[in-house]
C-alpha cells in the first residue's frame, strides 16, 4: 500500500524555476524526509504525497513522529534528510512565500494569557509582513465568528476553557485565504459539539478548494472527514493512499456466535476461511467481549480472490453440520483494524 | 519593572528626608548632598541603581525575549507566521532597547521630581568648579541617564543571546545578571587588568566627565565603540543560533 496516491509531477514541478510555479498536484509533497535527534530516528525516510484538495489524515500512535514531521513542514525544525516541498515550493529555502498561504494549528494552541482572544490573533497576524493591517481586525472577527467565539473576543485567553483555547488556535490558522491548512489534533479538548463544528468546519474548508492536513489518533474522526490518509510508526510512513483503499486493504472477515465452536472450526477451515481463534478480543481492538453468553465467539477472514464464499452459503453449511448459529456478521475490514494491523496493538508507545 | 525602578530614587528621597542630616562620607557619593539640592536624588538614585538593579531589570527583559515566547508556545506560531527569524530578533531586541532606554531615564526624572518636591532645588557645583543653574542640571542628569541607556544597550545584546539559547525564560535571565555582576567582580580585581577594556560593565561608571565644563566626550564615546562591538557579536551570535534552531517548543 505504500506509496499509492497520484504520481508526483516532478517533472513540471522541478523545472518551474519562474516565481509564479504552475499549481502542484500535490500541496505536500516530501522525499526521504528523515529527522535525528541525537542518536533517536524521530522520522525516518518518509514519502508524503498530500493530494491538492484533499482532506488528508495523517495518523499514527503517540510518538510516531507526527508532530515532527508537521514542524519541518513548516519549516519550524530543520530536516536531517531528504526533501520537502510545500504547495509546491521548496521548504525550507521558499518559507517566505508559502508560510503566508498556509494556516497552521500546531501541538495545540498557544497565547499570551494576559491578552484577550482578539489582541492575541491580532498579534500574530502582525507577524506576517505582508498581512494588510487595514483588514486585520476585520479578519479577526471573521475568524472569530467562524469558530463561534465573537462573544469571548475580548475576554483575556486566560479565562478561557481548553476548548475555548483549541477553536481561537484553528481561528488563528483562518486569519487570512489559505490554501492549505495543517491542523494537528484540532479537535482535542473540545465537547461533542465543537468537535462536530470542526468537522464541519473543515468540510467547508475543503469545499471552498483548500487543502486540509489533520494529524490525529482518532480514527473514528479520520474516517468520518478525510479523503485520504496515511499511517505513521515508529518514524515510518507505513501505509498512505485515499481512505476507501486504506479501508479495503483490511480483508473483511465474519464473526459467529455459537456454543459448537469445534465443529463450526470445522466448517469454516472448508470453505478457507482463516480461522482467528476464538481468543478474546482477537481482531477486534476497543474489547470486544470474546464470549457472548449464549456461545463462544469465532472470528475467521474471508479468504481473497473470486472464490470468496457468500456469506448466506456458509450459515447454510453451518445449519447443516447441525452447528447451533445464533449470531453470524460480516465485518468490513474497519481503518481501527487497518491501523492496528499496521502500528500493533497495546500501550507501548513507539520509542 | 519601571515602577520599581521609579521606586529607588522615591525611597532614597524619602529616606534622606525622614532622617536627621546625613554625616558627608557615609553612604553613596552626593547622597550628603540632597538635603541642599533635590537634584542630586536623581543623580545618587543612578548611582545606586547601576551596579545590579540597571542590569537586573535589563536581564529579565532581555532574557525573556526569545525564552519567554518559546515557554509560552508563541514562537512557533510567529515563525509559521511567518514572522521571519532575522525580523523577530531585531524587534526583539529593538524592545529590550526601548527599556534599557527608558530605565535609566525613569530613574533620572522620577529622581529629580521628588527631590524638587521634597528639597529645595539650586545651582550646582560641577567637578571642575563651575556652577550650573538648575535647568542646565537637568540636561547634565538626563545625559547621564543616556550615558547610562548606552552601557546597557550591549548588556541588552547579552541578554538576547542568552535567550535564544533555552526555552526557560528565567535560565536565560539568572545567566545575564550573573554575568553583569561576574564582569564587575572582574572589574575589580587588579589581576585582571588586561581584561578590564574589553568588559562591557566595565565603563558604566565613567560618566564623571559629563558633569565637567565644558563637557568632555571622551568615556562617552570609548563606552559607545565598546558597546556597540557587543552589540555586534553578541548579535550576530543571537541570530546564527535562533536561525538554526530547531523549534521544537
Amino acid at each position: 500500500m505504500t506509496g499509492v496516491g497520484p504520481a508526483a509531477p516532478t517533472a513540471t514541478a522541478a523545472g518551474a524555476a519562474v516565481p509564479d510555479a504552475p499549481p502542484a498536484e500535490l500541496s505536500i509533497e516530501t522525499r526521504g524526509l528523515s529527522k535525528r535527534f541525537g542518536r533517536q530516528l524521530a522520522v525516518d525516510g518518509i514519502d508524503l504525497a498530500v493530494p491538492r484538495g484533499s482532506v488528508f489524515g495523517f495518523l499514527g500512535p503517540n510518538g510516531s513522529g507526527k508532530t515532527t514531521t508537521i514542524r519541518i513542514l513548516l519549516g519550524l525544525a530543520a530536516a536531517s534528510g531528504g526533501s520537502v516541498r510545500v504547495l509546491g515550493r521548496e521548504m525550507p529555502r521558499q518559507l517566505r512565500t508559502v508560510l503566508p498561504r498556509v494556516g497552521a494549528l500546531v501541538e495545540g494552541p498557544a497565547f499570551y494569557p494576559f491578552l484577550s482572544g482578539a489582541a492575541n490573533l491580532q498579534r500574530f497576524d502582525a507577524a506576517d509582513p505582508d498581512a494588510p493591517a487595514r483588514t486585520r481586525q476585520a479578519r479577526v472577527r471573521t475568524a472569530l465568528e467562524r469558530v463561534g467565539l465573537a462573544h469571548a473576543a475580548d475576554k483575556k485567553v486566560r479565562a478561557y476553557s481548553l476548548g475555548m483555547k483549541q477553536r481561537l488556535g484553528i481561528a488563528n490558522a483562518l486569519l487570512a485565504p489559505r490554501e492549505l491548512l495543517v491542523l494537528d489534533e484540532p479537535t482535542n479538548g473540545l465537547d461533542p459539539q465543537g468537535t462536530r463544528e470542526v468537522r464541519h468546519l473543515v468540510r467547508s474548508l475543503a469545499a471552498d478548494g483548500a487543502t486540509v492536513f489533520v494529524s490525529s489518533h482518532l480514527l473514528a474522526e479520520v474516517e468520518q472527514i478525510c479523503t485520504h490518509a496515511a499511517i505513521m510508526s515508529a518514524g515510518r510512513l507505513v501505509a498512505q493512499g485515499a481512505l476507501a483503499e486504506l479501508r479495503q486493504a483490511g480483508q473483511p472477515g465474519v464473526r459467529l456466535v455459537t456454543p459448537d465452536p469445534g465443529a463450526a472450526a470445522a466448517v469454516l477451515a472448508r470453505f478457507g476461511l482463516t480461522h482467528d481463534g476464538g481468543a478474546p478480543g482477537s481482531g477486534t481492538p476497543g474489547g470486544a467481549p470474546g464470549n457472548a453468553s449464549d456461545g463462544a465467539v469465532l472470528r475467521a477472514r474471508l479468504p481473497a480472490g473470486p472464490d470468496t464464499p457468500a456469506p448466506e452459503t456458509l450459515v447454510a453449511a453451518l445449519v447443516a453440520e447441525g452447528v447451533r448459529v445464533r449470531g453470524f456478521t460480516v465485518e468490513q475490514g474497519s481503518l481501527e483494524d487497518r491501523f492496528v494491523e499496521l502500528t500493533g496493538e497495546g500501550f507501548d508507545v513507539a520509542q | 519593572m519601571l515602577l520599581a525602578l521609579a521606586a529607588v530614587p522615591v525611597l532614597i528621597a524619602v529616606a534622606v528626608r525622614l532622617s536627621s542630616a546625613v554625616p558627608p562620607g557615609r553612604g553613596p557619593a552626593f547622597l550628603d548632598q540632597i538635603s541642599q539640592n533635590g537634584l542630586f536624588v536623581g543623580i545618587t538614585a543612578m548611582l545606586v541603581a547601576v551596579p545590579l538593579f540597571l542590569p537586573l531589570t535589563i536581564g529579565v527583559v532581555a532574557g525573556d525575549t526569545v525564552a519567554g515566547e518559546a515557554s509560552l508556545g508563541t514562537l512557533r506560531y510567529l515563525l509559521a507566521g511567518p514572522a521571519g527569524r532575522g525580523r523577530l530578533l531585531l524587534v526583539k531586541y529593538a524592545g529590550a532597547v526601548l527599556f534599557a532606554v527608558a530605565a535609566p531615564f525613569t530613574i533620572a526624572l522620577v529622581g529629580a521630581g521628588i527631590g524638587a518636591v521634597l528639597f529645595p532645588v539650586g545651582p550646582v557645583t560641577l567637578l571642575s568648579g563651575d556652577s550650573i543653574g538648575p535647568a542646565e542640571a537637568v540636561g547634565r542628569l538626563l545625559l547621564i541617564a543616556a550615558y547610562l541607556a548606552v552601557s546597557l544597550v550591549g548588556l541588552a545584546a547579552v541578554g538576547l543571546f542568552m535567550s535564544t539559547l533555552t526555552d526557560v525564560p528565567v535560565g536565560a535571565m539568572a545567566a545575564t545578571v550573573v554575568l553583569a555582576v561576574v564582569t564587575q567582580v572582574a572589574d575589580a580585581l587588579p589581576q585582571l587588568d588586561w581584561l578590564h577594556p574589553w568588559l562591557f560593565s566595565h565603563r558604566w561608571l565613567d560618566f564623571a566627565d559629563l558633569l565637567r565644563q565644558p563637557v568632555v566626550w571622551d568615556s562617552f564615546a570609548a563606552n559607545a565603540l565598546l558597546q556597540a562591538g557587543y552589540v555586534a557579536v553578541f548579535g550576530a551570535l543571537a541570530y546564527a543560533r535562533l536561525a538554526t534552531k530547531d523549534i521544537l517548543s
